[in-house]
């Protein structure tokens, strides 16, 4: 019976492919990163009369698989090889270099295509509100800026760190990014030096005299947002000590045992904790600080002539825990604490933004849907408008989540064509949607140079060369010009 | 991935899949191939991202519990990872981890549901 079944699927498959006289069904993808390429795979796979085109901003793909996993976690990026597995399928067209409501216009799409998924992700940082924080004061910035900076996006191949004039950093914020931060720099630059992070930033690091690392929350142990592998590779990191709050610890995790004996992540994660406490020798430190919300950044004076400007310190609330046990908020007590850093990277989370056309939801930081399904404000259902990944969810989840996210708008989209639902509407004049092989052009004219997946591969064999001179998998371009020169020569 | 040769005659061990459909599909396998080497030689949807080197949880299957007593402990890093995955049970393991030997001939995995099934579902939401 399942074997007959098995059969019909396949023979409907083929004939769809083989025989269908009806044009293709096509899709846009906004945005390379693993929810549109996770998207256009599955779409692809369960649609085959199916024509998906990606935009990308940037002139190359991957998204965070390239600017955001940390160069140490090589094996993480493996999942680029299915994403390249989908690039290689004659029905996908990669077009880089394109951003979505500058260069091209949810109008241009509309004309070209039957449904677009919008898979832009999350490319601004949250702000802290903390007095000073819009000041110049040099030595503080976001970690998705130092992330970026190190991982090679163009945005940041400038960025002013110093990280000569302290041995201190103050890392706000208790997620994996902060985590991953942290690694990065207290890692020896013996193993960084075999990872794909960009030349500048390890000969930055060769120079760094930061030893010691605080990562601040605002809440307790039981709040922290970290997960166990990131957790334990710090405490595993050589000649580096571990400091906390062990009274606090200990109190939270006898005071809440039932709920962490329920939780198995939150347990598991609570022994590395308990058990790393007793991490004391090293040269290197890192603290984790809890129960501190930043008030105010505190600049060098004047009478500091080579630090002027410089950030000196960061004022914090001392906070209590209050409310009900599995629902913690953080209180202040009205009692401050100062500590002393020359560097703070604020890691309070990634927020998506709102582009042309599209419905936003600005508490969530997500455009409005049901299972992938763009939603207007009334909450109808936006014909042939899509949405995945951390612009659909918000920006948290590892790459499995935005997976399985991705995976639930491609169903969604493949149920939508096969019920008939309306898709984008036809123009007037009833032409036929011509997709990429229509807007290319358009771009061009309007003075676009794009990039293809071919280009692309020029450009990654170029890097791989690069790095194979060095003993590393690959040295990134992290400067736009750089990429467009090698596809010039 | 590994490339799986079938295994000779009376030499392979068995293993069933059950998919998020429900469906048991049965194949036979060589020892020492793993759950992952063998969804994906047979194109059995089980995603398998970071491919084996333990840093995604995609790869999560549920074990018959006969079968899972009989598997060596999963080491932290894998533990690490199977906190990640979705709808994770006492039997749970990483599809990437378990290598097949002749005393699992037999065994079961059933591949959880990542999504909720949305197949002609979704009406108009109000
Ligand atoms: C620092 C950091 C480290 C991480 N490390 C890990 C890890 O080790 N393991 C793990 O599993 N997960 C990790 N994650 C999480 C993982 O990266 C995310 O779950 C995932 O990348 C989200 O996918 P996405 O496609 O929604 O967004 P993104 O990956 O951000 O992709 C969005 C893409 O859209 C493009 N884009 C933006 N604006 C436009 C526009 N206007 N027009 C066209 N294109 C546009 C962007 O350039 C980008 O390529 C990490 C995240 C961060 C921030
Ligand atoms: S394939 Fe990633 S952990 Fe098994």
């Amino acid at each position: 019976m399942a074997v007959v079944l098995v059969l019909v699927v396949v023979l409907q498959k083929k004939w769809f492919s083989a025989f269908t006289i009806s044009s293709p069904f096509r899709l846009a993808v906004i945005g390379s990163g693993p929810a549109g390429f996770y998207t256009a795979y599955r779409v692809l796979k369960d649609h085959q009369n199916t024509l998906i085109d990606m935009y990308e901003a940037l002139p190359v793909p991957f998204g965070l698989v390239r600017y955001g996993v940390a160069p140490d976690h090589p094996e993480v990026k493996n999942v680029q090889n299915r994403f390249e597995e989908v690039a290689q399928d004659s029905r996908y067209t990669f077009i880089g270099n394109v951003k979505y409501g500058e260069d091209l216009t949810l109008k241009d799409l509309k004309s070209q295509y039957d449904a677009i998924v919008f898979s832009y992700g999350a490319g601004q940082e949250k702000s802290l509100g903390v007095r000073n924080e819009n000041e110049p004061i040099k030595n503080i910035c976001s970690a998705r800026a130092f992330v970026g900076w190190y991982n090679g996006l163009p945005q940041y191949r400038d960025l002013e760190l110093d990280l000569t004039c302290t041995d201190t950093a103050v890392v706000i914020g208790q997620g994996n990014v902060a985590l991953d931060v942290g690694r990065i720099l207290l890692t020896s630059v013996v193993e960084l030096s075999k990872t794909d992070i960009t030349e500048y930033a390890l000969e930055a690091l060769r120079k760094s005299q930061i030893r010691n690392v605080i990562i601040v929350g605002r809440r307790g142990p039981l709040q922290v947002s970290f997960t166990a592998k990131e957790l334990r590779e710090m405490m595993n990191l050589p000649n580096t000590k571990f400091h906390t709050d062990s009274e606090l610890v200990k109190n939270e995790l006898f005071t809440n045992v039932d709920i962490i004996s329920k939780d198995r992540p939150l347990k598991r994660l609570m022994q590395i904790l308990e058990k790393g406490m007793s991490n004391s020798i090293g040269y290197k430190s890192w603290t984790l600080k809890f129960l501190r919300s930043p008030d105010e950044f505190i600049a060098h004076g004047n009478n500091d002539p080579f630090r002027a400007k410089y950030v000196r310190a960061v004022n914090f609330h001392i906070n209590r825990l209050e409310g009900p046990l599995e629902k913690r908020v953080a209180v202040p007590t009205g009692k401050m604490e100062e500590l002393e850093t020359g560097l703070v990277l604020k890691s309070v989370g990634y927020r998506s933004i709102p582009l042309e056309g599209l419905p936003f939801d600005e508490d969530k930081g997500i455009v409005p849907n049901y299972k992938g399904k763009i939603l207007d404000s009334d909450s109808n259902e936006q014909p042939g408008l899509y949405v995945a990944g951390w612009l659909k969810r918000g920006p948290q989840g590892v790459i499995a989540t935005t997976m399985y996210d991705a995976f639930e708008t491609a169903e969604v989209i493949v149920s939508d064509i096969r019920q008939n639902k309306p898709m984008i509407s036809k123009d007037t004049i009833n032409t036929a949607k011509q997709g990429s092989k229509a807007i290319i052009p358009i771009l061009h004219q309007r003075g676009i140079r794009t990039i293809s997946y071919e280009d692309w591969k020029k450009i990654e064999e170029k890097e791989n060369e690069a790095g194979k001179a060095k003993h590393k998998p690959r040295e990134k371009f992290a400067r736009v010009e750089d990429v467009m020169h090698v596809l010039d020569t | 991935h590994k490339e799986i040769t079938p295994p000779k005659e009376g030499e392979g061990v068995t293993i069933n899949f059950i998919t998020p459909e429900g469906e048991k599909i049965t194949k036979v396998a060589n020892v020492g191939d793993s759950i992952m080497d063998i969804t994906q030689a047979h194109d059995i949807d089980l995603e398998c991202a970071c491919e084996g080197s333990l840093a995604c949880s995609t790869c999560h299957v549920i074990v018959d519990p006969k079968y899972y007593d009989k598997l060596e402990e999963p080491t932290d890093e894998e533990n690490d990872m199977l906190d990640l995955a979705f709808g994770l049970t006492e039997t749970s393991r990483l599809g990437c981890q378990i290598v097949m030997r002749k005393d699992l001939d037999g065994i079961t995995v059933t591949i959880p549901s990542a999504t909720r099934n949305v197949k002609f579902e979704g009406k108009k939401i109000s």
